[in-house]
């Protein structure tokens, strides 16, 4: 049985006469931390977003666990497994953070019919806490989840990009904005979360020291178009990369 | 807090019980016509307040309540039979009036449920054959409850407030369910809830499909209470006048239409005293009140709470592990 969660086919997607991405193509294996990288502008986000079925390529297509997921709706692909985090803050902020922890796992526990006529808390309160307890916001539990700081309500959106226990888990831009303590304390435990349930993530991101310390493997593009592939050492003394990002 | 909290609703019931015997028929009138409105600013705090989607049809699912208990009771069948089939002809319309915010928002889809509101005015104005016209219908007649009949002002009210607590019951319970969490989710951020496999479409046409079934009922209620209806009680400025119940008590809390709509219809009654100016007072208070309080009375009590509790010392007993957060 292929081990391959997400497979990215020849994608390729026009704006008027940009092309912004151009015949790209990867698969990104199970238990896989990869990150795509690359210059402003370089495709990453429209490839992101051709993966989350928000965009539609013109050529190609994607897969993610051998299911196609072109034109598929964010709730779909939810429920196929593809957990995200968004590069602005994406969380419930009238609601408390166990709330919001809880809401990101109702929506996978039986029907829409039996969660009207079950527990409020569909059951999730134990598991919601561990989830808390993992990223360290205990503490905050019960605060409402837009009363946080910048960087708590980063871990909270990324608690709940795993409270469904996804298969892939699309973090877009996970440091922006993070100071640097947090931003080791998320690291570490994205890292610890990998490592103990085998998610299979994928990383967009400008912070080259996050991205190095944090995934297995790097896909770099460059105009739309992948420029170099290869494990983080390889990357850092890639000629063609440091060219793309500093020019030649 | 638990205790202090329930200990609190018995003695609301228990007052709401007393009231009527406090009261003259007017008086009596009043309060019922509160719970009835009261039911309608539930359903639209459900989908304004909780699900985040602005109407401005509740006068028009009212309208479709009271006309078909009208038309059914007239044509002697049993309230309950009615109330069916208006609850369910506002779920129906209101789940095909929810398609629209599935594009658009904000005013624009205050615009289209407006647009509603005067297209329902106009079928019950002009369909004469069915609604009586501009006339109306007359002569509604009250249900009976197991051979008891409730043509006296007093006991109509107590149907009206046993309709109106189980109305409330099923209103908590749905708020508080998952369905209510995903109704929160789509009002906060909804590209996030359907990132979170939340099916942001249906929870807004049942937004709205449940919210103007609340809407029917109100109206099946008031169709017997005044036991006349004309389409001039379903027009746009009801429906603003459901709106504000639900601004004023506070949008999205459980108790505030309750609040807001015993405002809105008692408020008046109180200033009674003031004659002529009754009006410019009642408008120039609820001025007032939308300032100090945009976000409700009961938007205002939860700050007040907050500031109290945030000056008192928290207990931090992982303090080492989150101070270097």
């Amino acid at each position: 049985m292929s081990d391959t969660v997400l497979s990215i086919r020849n994608i390729s997607k026009s704006f008027g006469g940009i092309q912004a991405v151009r015949d790209v193509s990867f698969d990104v294996r199970k238990g896989e931390v990869l990150g795509l990288i690359g210059p402003n502008g370089s495709g990453k986000s429209t490839l992101f977003n051709c993966v989350l079925g928000q965009l539609r390529p013109d050529t190609g297509g994607v897969t993610v666990n051998g299911q196609d997921v072109a034109g598929k709706r964010a709730c779909a692909l939810s429920r196929l497994g593809v957990g995200r985090t968004f590069q602005q803050l994406s969380v419930f902020p009238e609601m408390t953070v166990l709330d919001n922890i809880i809401l990101a796992g109702q929506e996978h526990k039986g029907s829409m019919f039996s969660r009207l006529f079950g527990a409020s808390d569909a059951g999730l309160t134990e598991e919601a806490d561990r989830m808390i307890a993992f990223f360290r916001l205990t503490h905050l539990r019960d605060e409402l989840a837009g009363s946080l700081s910048y960087g708590q309500q980063k871990l909270v959106d990324a608690a709940m990009a795993f409270m469904a226990n996804p298969a892939l888990v699309l973090l877009d831009e996970p440091a922006g904005g993070v100071n640097l303590t947090m931003l080791g304390h998320l690291k570490e435990r994205l890292k610890t979360y990998n490592r103990e349930h085998g998610t299979t993530f994928v990383v967009i991101e400008h912070n080259m020291e996050f991205v190095m310390s944090l995934c297995t493997r790097i896909v770099v593009l460059a105009e739309g178009a992948i420029i170099a592939e290869g494990t983080p050492e390889e990357i850092r003394a890639n000629q063609t990369v440091i060219d793309a990002y500093l020019g030649s | 807090m638990k205790q202090l909290k329930i200990l609190g609703l018995v003695a609301i019931l228990a007052g709401l019980i007393i009231a009527p015997f406090t009261q003259a028929t007017y008086g009596t009138y009043v309060l019922s016509s509160w719970l009835v409105f009261t039911v309608a600013a539930m359903g639209l705090n459900l989908t304004l307040g909780y699900a985040g989607q602005i109407s401005l049809a509740q006068a028009a699912f009212m309208g479709i309540g009271a006309y078909s208990t009208a038309i059914m009771t007239m044509a002697g069948l049993p309230w309950i039979a009615s109330v069916v089939v208006g609850m369910g002809l506002c779920f129906v319309v209101g789940l095909i009036l929810g398609y629209p915010a599935l594009r658009v928002q904000h005013h624009f889809l205050a615009f289209v449920t407006l647009a509603f509101t005067t297209l329902a005015f106009l079928v019950m104005r002009n369909e004469e054959w069915l609604t009586g016209g501009i006339y109306g219908l007359v002569g509604i007649p009250r249900p009976s409850v197991a051979g008891l009949s409730l043509m006296d002002g007093t006991r109509y009210y107590f149907f009206t407030l046993g309709v109106f607590v189980l109305a409330s019951c099923s209103f908590w319970w749905l708020v508080n369910s998952p369905w209510g969490r995903a109704f929160k989710g789509l009002r906060e951020n909804p590209i996030r809830a359907n990132s979170l496999g939340v099916d942001t479409r249906l929870v807004t046409l049942l937004a709205f499909a449940i919210g103007a079934a609340y809407g029917g009922l109100s109206g099946a209620l008031m169709a017997p209470l005044v036991q006349y209806i004309d389409p001039m009680s379903f027009t746009l400025i009801i429906s603003l006048k459901i709106l504000l119940m639900v601004v004023v008590g506070g949008s999205g809390y459980f108790f505030g239409p309750f609040l807001g709509a015993g405002l809105v219809i008692m408020l008046p009654e109180f200033l009674r005293f003031a004659e002529a100016y009754y009006l410019m007072i009642y408008a120039a208070l609820v001025v007032f009140l939308m300032v100090v309080c945009p976000s409700g009375l009961l938007g205002l009590l939860s700050r007040a709470i907050a500031a109290i509790r945030s000056r008192e010392p928290a207990e931090r007993g992982d303090l080492k592990e989150g101070a270097q957060l």
